[in-house]
C-alpha cells in the first residue's frame, strides 16, 4: 500500500527543506533573512486566501485587504488592552475578519463583475478611513505592539519560531483549503466558476455559496494580518489600505489565478523580486511592472501553471 | 385524470406585446405534453414563466396542488420542477461525469446539503454511481471521463438531458431539444425521450411535427399567447383553428 501519493511526497519535501531554512541561514549568520522569509510565508498566506475568493470562487474582489488589516488590527487592539496571548488574540482576528466578511459580502454579493469590483473596494476604503479616524487605533501612524503575542510554549519573541509557527499555520491552510476544493462544497464552487445559471437551474443556493466562499477566504486573511503584526510590531494603517488589495491581487495573477499553489508563486515572486531588484535599482516597481505584463501577455495561467505543466 | 401542472389565465407582456395573453394549460401526471405555435407565439416566454425565470402580469399557476405563481425559480426545482435551454447550458470544462453528479448532487432531499466542507466528494459513491447510471441511459457511459467541451453538439445535448432528469424532476421542461442538431442526432434524441415516456412527465417544445406526433399523448397549439386548441394528436390535426394557424395545414 502505498502511504503518500507521488504530488503528495514532493509537497512533504519541499516542506521539510523550507522548515529547514533559518537554521541554514542561522548557520551562514544572515539571520536577517529570516525575518524576510517569514514576510514572505504571511503574505504567502494571503495571497493564498485571496486566490481562493478569486480562483475558486470567481469573485474578482478588490477590498482583500480589509480582512488582512482587521486581522493586523485585532491583535494590536487587544495588546494595548494587554491580552497578549495569541491563543485568543488570533482566533479573534480570524473570527472578527470572518463576521467583516459575511456583511460585506452578504451587500456586495448582490451585484457582479466591475460592480462587485467598486463595491469591495469602497467598503475597504471606509474600513481604511474609519481606523485611521480612531485614536485609540493610532490614526496615521498605526498601532505599536508592545511585544509580539504569546503562543505558549512556543517562545514567538524568537524569529525562527514565529516563522515555523508561520509556516506551520500555512501549511494547515493550504492542506484544509485543497481540502475544500475537493468536497462537495468545492466541486460546487467549481460548477459555479463555470456556469451559474446552470447552478442557478439545478436549484443550488449559489448567493450563499459564494458568500461561504468569500468568508473563508477573508478569515485566512484573518489569520495573516495576525501574523504581519507580529512580523511588524505594529497594525499600520497601509495594510488596510487599497494599494495592499492591489498587491495581493498582483500576486494571485502573477501565480495563477486558481492555481492550487498560485498565491504561494506569487507572493514569492513578487517580494523576491522587490528584495532583489532593491539592491540594484531605485526602479524596482518599474520592472516589476514589466514582469507583470509579460506575465499577463504570455502566462496568462501564471508562473505556477508554467511551472506546473502536468495539471 | 390528475393535474400536475395547471395554468390558468397567464398573461405577461413586453412592451406592448402580450407574449402571454390569458394562458391556459394543465398537464397531466405521467404524459408527455407537446406545445407546439408559430415561431414567436410565445412558448418560450411560456416556459420561463413556468420555471420561474419569469413572473407573470396577471393569472395564476398551480403546481401539484399548491399555488407556485410567486415561487423563485430555486424554490420550482426544489418542488421538482426543472428546465432544458435552448441554448446549451453545462459546465464545459468538466467532464461528463462531473456535470452529471453535479446535479445528483444538488438534490439536496436525498443527499443534503452542498455545505459540507471536509470529505471529499469523490468518497460518496453511490452519488457516483448513479450519475454514470444517468450517463449510461443517454448512450454516453465511454466518454465519462471526456471534457463537455470535447464531445458533439448531439451528445452535449444529451448530457443535458441527463443533467436534467438526474435532478429527479416531477415535471421537466424541454425547450427544443433538438435545436441545431443533425436528422441523425434528433433521432438519438427523439428516441431517449421515448424512453422515459410513461414515467416522466414532459413538456415538450418542438418544432418537428413528425417528432411531436410520435411522442406526444397530448399537444397544445399556442398561437399569439393563447392556447387555441389542446388534446389528443389526432383531436389536435382535425381542429380547423390549428389548420388555419399553419397556413392551411401544410406542416400537419
Amino acid at each position: 500500500m502505498k502511504f503518500l501519493r507521488h504530488s503528495d511526497r514532493l509537497e512533504l519535501a519541499l516542506l521539510l527543506v523550507v522548515a529547514a531554512l533559518p537554521l541554514a541561514l542561522q548557520a551562514l549568520g544572515e539571520d536577517y533573512y529570516i525575518s524576510f522569509a517569514t514576510r514572505l510565508l504571511i503574505f504567502t498566506l494571503a495571497a493564498t486566501s485571496l486566490n481562493f475568493i478569486v480562483g475558486y470562487g470567481g469573485m474578482l474582489a478588490f477590498g482583500h485587504a480589509a480582512f488582512f488589516g482587521i486581522g493586523a488590527y485585532v491583535v494590536a487592539l487587544m495588546m494595548a488592552e494587554n491580552i497578549t496571548s495569541a491563543w485568543i488574540a488570533w482566533p479573534l482576528a480570524i473570527l472578527v475578519a470572518a463576521l467583516v466578511a459575511l456583511l460585506i459580502g452578504a451587500i456586495s454579493l448582490r451585484t457582479r463583475g466591475v460592480y462587485f469590483i467598486m463595491i469591495t473596494l469602497a467598503f475597504a476604503q471606509m474600513i481604511y478611513y474609519t481606523m485611521i479616524s480612531l485614536k485609540n487605533a493610532g490614526g496615521d501612524d498605526g498601532l505599536p505592539l508592545a511585544q509580539r503575542s504569546t503562543l505558549a510554549p512556543f517562545n514567538l519573541a524568537d524569529d525562527a519560531t514565529l516563522y515555523w509557527v508561520t509556516l506551520a499555520l500555512l501549511a494547515v491552510c493550504i492542506i484544509a483549503l485543497k481540502r475544500i476544493a475537493a468536497s462537495r462544497f468545492g466541486r460546487a464552487l467549481a460548477g459555479l466558476r463555470q456556469n451559474e445559471v446552470r447552478m442557478e437551474a439545478l436549484g443550488y443556493p449559489v448567493h450563499q455559496l459564494k458568500l461561504a466562499c468569500f468568508v473563508i477566504g477573508a478569515a485566512i486573511a484573518g489569520l495573516a494580518g495576525a501574523l504581519l503584526a507580529n512580523q511588524n510590531g505594529l497594525a499600520s494603517p497601509s495594510q488596510l489600505y487599497w494599494t495592499q488589495s492591489g498587491m495581493l491581487l498582483v500576486m494571485v495573477i502573477l501565480g495563477g489565478v486558481g492555481q492550487r499553489y498560485g498565491g504561494v508563486g506569487g507572493a514569492i515572486a513578487l517580494l523576491g523580486l522587490e528584495e532583489a531588484l532593491g539592491q540594484i535599482t531605485d526602479r524596482s516597481q518599474l520592472y516589476i511592472g514589466i514582469v507583470l505584463l509579460l506575465v499577463v501577455l504570455y502566462a496568462p495561467r501564471g508562473l505556477v501553471a508554467l511551472w506546473v505543466r502536468q495539471r | 385524470m390528475n393535474a400536475l401542472l395547471e395554468i390558468k389565465g397567464l398573461k405577461r407582456h413586453f412592451g406592448g406585446v402580450w407574449a402571454a395573453n390569458g394562458v391556459d394549460l394543465s398537464v397531466q401526471e405521467a404524459e408527455v405534453h407537446a406545445l407546439i405555435g408559430p415561431n414567436g407565439a410565445g412558448k418560450t416566454t411560456l416556459i420561463h414563466l413556468i420555471s420561474g425565470g419569469l413572473l407573470p402580469d396577471e393569472g395564476c399557476l398551480t403546481f401539484a396542488g399548491s399555488d407556485i405563481t410567486r415561487n423563485s425559480m430555486h424554490a420550482r426545482v426544489a418542488l421538482g420542477i426543472t428546465r432544458s435551454y435552448q441554448i446549451t447550458q453545462i459546465f464545459h470544462h468538466l467532464p461528463l461525469l462531473e456535470n452529471v453528479r453535479l446535479a445528483v448532487q444538488a438534490r439536496q432531499r436525498d443527499w443534503g446539503s452542498s455545505f459540507r466542507f471536509w470529505r471529499p466528494a469523490s468518497a460518496d459513491f453511490q452519488m457516483i454511481e448513479e450519475a454514470e447510471d444517468w450517463l449510461g441511459r443517454v448512450g454516453l457511459a465511454e466518454k465519462a471521463g471526456k471534457l463537455a467541451c470535447d464531445v458533439s453538439h448531439g451528445e452535449q445535448r444529451a448530457l443535458e438531458l441527463a443533467m436534467a432528469l438526474a435532478t429527479r424532476p416531477r415535471l421537466l421542461l424541454l425547450d427544443e431539444p433538438m435545436a441545431g442538431m443533425g436528422p441523425e442526432e434528433s433521432a438519438h434524441m427523439a428516441n431517449l425521450i421515448a424512453s422515459i415516456k410513461g414515467a416522466q412527465t414532459v413538456l415538450l417544445v418542438e418544432h418537428d411535427m413528425g417528432i411531436v406526433f410520435r411522442l406526444a399523448d397530448r399537444i397544445s397549439v399556442l398561437v399569439a399567447g393563447r392556447i387555441i386548441a389542446s388534446g389528443a394528436p389526432e383531436v389536435v390535426r382535425g381542429h380547423p383553428e390549428v389548420r388555419r394557424a399553419y397556413l392551411g395545414g401544410e406542416l400537419l
